[in-house]
């Protein structure tokens, strides 16, 4: 039980009581800084330094054989690296197969996502066993993925070219096969660009477990009112999903296309060792390495580096713009 | 009518449904299962019939394809001993710096006021949707004149920066919902903030400390880009997906490629059995980017 206190002790105190506060609050900011400068320091000397040093490096002309006299004071006004690398005659091919991958590889994953996740939405049983297998895919090493479809798809004694001879067809080399002509009932053919394919192919295959993930969560937290009211007023399946459950992981999916389409446009690894970035599969990010490993151009592949990281900021800020809505708007 | 249309829906996606189930199974399963297989198999036997994968038992015992790879260079195997341990020291390492520096940041934005905070934090997480390649150009430059490059320090340096954000940003979530007021009582009870955090915060965050550990240890153990760029020069420092990777060549099997892939699968499959729970939740939580 309080005592009745004067007023004035009662100021007095809360006077005190503030004090002591602010004089913790400053021990508490001076503690917070201490705490987070070790990620600071590594983040300021391995991102952020590095990426003002490629910035430098952009307008420089530093080879791989003269790298140890490169220093990041070194720059010239000189667009020289930007000329070179957007003025190669694969630029814009090589923009445009990014573009194709980047684009068709997140739609397929989060699609293919998003029919797992319906599929496994209602409980049997074992679904907890399907639901740690579908995962498989994404929690594999990425060097082992790469190299089991390679040899999946081997056009001598791959798995899949043994099916396809044994079904009557010819062997198809998948990952080597820059275009493809398909007979369409013998009338007329059209090419595809098969290598490309077969590499959407593995990152929907790859990526769809992460899509599949964030869709379940979003499917399970669903109230289930509307649903049921759409089914009393005798919405079929098809209906329902379609005018209730798409419209509300519209949200989840807005995110997943981001997500995934930063990440795919930034992907390196799949690409180049699925096929070394042959046979039209060149992706910009297969490209930068190439500059500095293959030609030894350390600017221009900074340049390019730089190339990429505008694209991107612009694609992104253009999807943010026209075609991102979230829960707010939606 | 409409009726009978529902009736019919129901039926044919219920169909569908389990169609889509055991093509799912297949798809992720059937790829793993041909790895194992063909890791066992002579390549000899596969070149002159490719239809049969699938080994014999004496095949499979011999383990002959798995003696090659782990074998020494100089006893005329390709060495993947010496990987399992450079994979090993690598991913350890970086668990230890990033949960160190990460659970100190990590606790420091969530529970402490200090100027600039969102700024720092949201920075850290912007590294995460960065381009790669754009990062390593400057490092390969970098470390090339610090003498980094050619060493493991580097290799877990650069790890510890690319696993940074992820772990920040789990742990800082999880540190959120631990209620504020357990740790107001230890510090009614006297212990001190940096008491708080190793008495009261890390033991409740038990659970996320350890989703975030498994993580990054997956994260550096399948890490590929770096280890090229940094370290294929030095055969003796090679980690388990260089060596894996620098095994697809024209003179070596593809069947010892198959057994290389499973040894690097293995401890991650493991670590994704005994932590699938975690697992999935901390992933959803944290959008680990792959």
């Amino acid at each position: 039980m309080t005592q009745l206190q004067a007023p004035e002790t009662i100021e007095a105190e809360r006077k005190k009581r503030r004090r002591r506060k602010t004089g913790m609050a400053r021990r508490e900011s001076r503690l917070g800084v201490t705490l987070i400068l070790p990620a600071v320091l590594v983040v300021g000397l391995l991102v952020i330094f590095p990426l003002i040093w490629n910035f430098a490096l952009s307008f420089q002309q530093a080879r791989l054989i003269n790298i140890r006299e490169v220093s990041i004071f070194g720059f010239e006004p000189t667009l020289q690296n930007y000329e070179t690398v957007i003025g190669t005659r694969d630029f814009w091919p090589v923009l445009r197969t990014t573009l194709i991958y980047t684009i068709g590889g997140t739609i397929l994953s989060i699609l293919m996502g998003l029919w797992a996740a319906l599929s496994l939405q209602k409980a049997f049983r074992g679904r907890a066993w399907v639901r740690g297998l579908v995962l498989f895919p994404y929690v594999v090493p990425v060097i082992a993925a790469a190299f089991v479809w390679k040899i999946m798809l081997n056009p001598t004694f791959g798995i899949v070219n043994v099916w396809l001879e044994r079904l009557g067809f010819n062997s198809v080399d998948f990952l080597n096969t820059r275009s493809y002509d398909i007979s369409v009932f013998g009338i007329f053919t059209i090419s595809v660009p098969l290598a490309l394919l077969t590499v959407i192919a593995f990152e929907a295959w790859r990526y769809f477990p992460f899509a599949f993930l964030f869709i379940l969560a979003a499917l399970l937290s669903l109230p289930k009112d509307v649903e049921e009211a759409a089914f009393v007023d005798g919405a079929t399946l098809s209906q329902r999903f379609w005018y209730v459950t798409l419209p509300a992981l519209r949200p989840v999916i807005a995110v997943l296309f981001l997500l995934r389409f930063i990440w795919t446009f930034n992907k390196f690894d799949d690409v180049f060792l699925l096929t070394g970035g042959g046979a039209g599969t060149r992706v910009i990010t297969v490209k930068v390495i190439d500059w500095l490993t293959g030609r030894g151009n350390v600017g221009a592949a900074a340049a390019l580096g730089i190339v990429l990281a505008v694209i991107l900021i612009v694609l992104v800020i253009i999807y943010l713009k026209f075609f991102y809505t979230d829960e707010e708007t939606a | 009518m409409s009726v009978s249309r529902a009736v019919l829906e129901e039926r044919v996606f219920g169909v569908l449904k389990w169609i889509s189930i055991i093509f799912f199974i297949i798809i992720c399963l059937f790829p793993l299962v041909y790895m194992v297989a063909l890791s066992f198999k002579p390549i000899q036997e596969l070149l002159i019939n490719p239809g049969q994968w699938w080994p014999t038992l004496e095949q499979v015992l011999s383990f002959e394809t798995y003696r090659v790879v782990l074998r020494p260079v100089t006893e005329g195997g390709f060495g993947f001993l010496t990987f399992i341990r450079n994979s090993t020291i690598v991913a350890i390492s970086t668990v230890v710096l990033t949960l160190g520096v990460g659970i100190l940041a990590a606790y420091s934005v969530a529970r402490l006021n200090f100027f600039g905070k969102r700024t720092i934090s949201f920075g850290i997480l912007m590294i995460y949707l960065f381009p790669v390649v754009v990062l390593a150009i400057p490092l390969f430059v970098m470390f090339s004149r610090i003498g980094l490059r050619g060493s493991l320090y580097g290799l877990i340096l650069v790890y510890l920066a690319s696993t940074l954000p992820v772990a920040l940003y789990m742990l800082r979530n999880y540190f959120y919902a631990i209620p504020v007021e357990l740790e107001e009582a230890g510090m009614v009870d006297g212990l001190t903030r940096l008491g708080v955090i190793r008495r009261i915060t890390i033991p409740l965050a038990a659970p996320a400390i350890a989703a975030v550990a498994l993580y990054v240890f997956m994260i550096a153990w399948n890490e590929f880009l770096y280890a090229l760029l940094f370290i294929l020069e030095r055969r003796d420092l090679w980690t388990l997906s260089l060596g894996v990777q620098q095994l697809d060549g024209q003179e070596v099997p593809k069947t010892v490629l198959m057994a290389g892939s499973v040894i690097i699968s293995i401890p991650v499959i493991f670590l994704f059995f005994i932590a699938e729970r975690f697992l999935t939740e901390g992933l959803t939580a944290g959008g680990v980017k792959g």
